[in-house]
């Protein structure tokens, strides 16, 4: 029983992908590129630096690259408070 | 429908999450399920990088380029932060596979579904 | 705790890594990396060292107090380089134009010069200390505690 369920969910899902795939655009033509076209003429004046991908992380997009640290910081807290070692003492204090 | 055959990247990435997809539903052992969870960000993270390709672009970087189009830089910034994302999410779920191995004693994901007192 | 080659060629490559790591975080605004992928490199090579002495040695060296200050530091800088634009935007790129970092490249395709990016060298390395102490810390955690129940007294 629970086999026929999973295997009628694996294949709509198949479905979807496959539908996917035939209706994107072509590879390498890609439609609506005013921001990214904006982005790379000004890159250069507005932020100073040579690399693109870096100023996009860090300057045109810094909120997210918050939201990103603040997950690293909690994911590590998390970790770090699940795995602790205690020494048992030996008298019932 | 005349622009058919060459979505290499796009059928990759398709591929990936499908097998992804038959990995959680059927299989049963955690640290597998684990690895269908690690598949599944490769898949995602490759569609990301390849939804901005242009043909005959360069990388986005301005030191010692050559002149011609360049390719779009907004989804390899994303796909970034979705790197360590998927890090930070797997880290957890291996911490937590640690503590079920120590408390039930086996790898099994039948054997650690009904809860107890 | 491995043989004595191993251990020697260990010592030996921490420094190459540590060297090529700073390098990636360093040129961030230049070449393809920052600060993300310049910590990866430097987590890989404390993992080396993990693998080659016990993890019970390594405790020694790396205290876990010294990189819960040094992830904090990273975050706390980050945050402050965040606010100090508060006049403009949140995250305004003040220093541009400023002799510390702000010359402006010249536009097109040129030879990198490092004093330039604003804001966005010393973003690199504070994010690039952050990832440092917190993936180390997450993997000397996993190492002893599958390798300490053998000490409970």
């Amino acid at each position: 029983m629970r086999k026929v369920v999973g295997l009628i969910l694996l294949l709509v899902l198949v479905a979807f992908l496959v539908w996917g795939v035939l209706l994107i655009h072509p590879f390498g033509y890609p439609d609506a590129s005013d921001m990214d076209d904006y982005i790379i003429q000004n890159a250069q004046e507005e932020t100073g630096s040579n690399n693109v991908v870096t100023s996009v992380v860090f300057d045109y997009r810094g909120f997210d690259t918050l939201g990103e640290a603040t997950i690293l910081f909690t994911a590590v807290t998390g970790v770090l408070l699940l795995l602790r070692t205690e020494k048992r003492r030996k008298e019932g204090s | 429908m005349d622009h058919i055959p060459f979505n290499f990247p796009f059928l990759a990435a398709a591929l990936l999450v499908g097998v992804s997809f038959y990995i959680i539903i059927f299989k049963k052992n955690l640290i597998k399920l684990i690895m269908g969870v690690a598949i599944l960000a490769a898949g995602v993270n490759l569609f990301l990088v390849s939804l901005g390709f242009r043909a005959g672009g360069a990388a986005p970087i301005y030191t010692n380029v050559t002149e011609g189009p360049m390719v779009m830089p907004v989804p390899q910034a994303l796909t970034l932060t979705s790197i360590v994302i998927n890090v930070a999410v797997l880290a957890l779920m291996l911490t937590m596979v640690i503590h079920i191995y120590r408390h039930t004693g086996s790898l099994d994901s039948e054997k650690s579904r009904k809860m107890k007192g | 705790m491995l043989s004595k080659i191993v251990r020697t060629v260990t010592n030996e490559f921490m420094l190459f890594i540590l060297v090529f790591g700073f390098y990636i975080i360093a040129h961030g605004h230049l070449t393809p990396g920052g600060g993300f992928q310049g910590g990866a490199v430097i987590v890989s090579g404390v993992v080396m060292l993990l693998v080659a002495f016990n993890s019970q040695e390594l405790k020694k060296t790396l205290h876990e107090r010294a990189l819960s200050i040094m992830e904090s530091t990273g975050a706390l800088i980050f945050i402050a380089l965040a606010f100090a634009g508060i006049g403009a935007a949140f995250f305004y790129n003040f220093l541009v134009g400023t002799p510390i970092f702000g010359r402006i490249p010249a536009t097109g395709p040129n030879p990198g010069d490092i004093w330039t990016g604003g804001v966005i060298p010393l973003m690199n390395f504070a994010v690039g200390l952050k990832v440092i102490a917190g993936l180390s810390a997450v993997v000397l955690a996993m190492a002893l505690f599958s390798s300490g129940e053998e000490i409970e007294e």
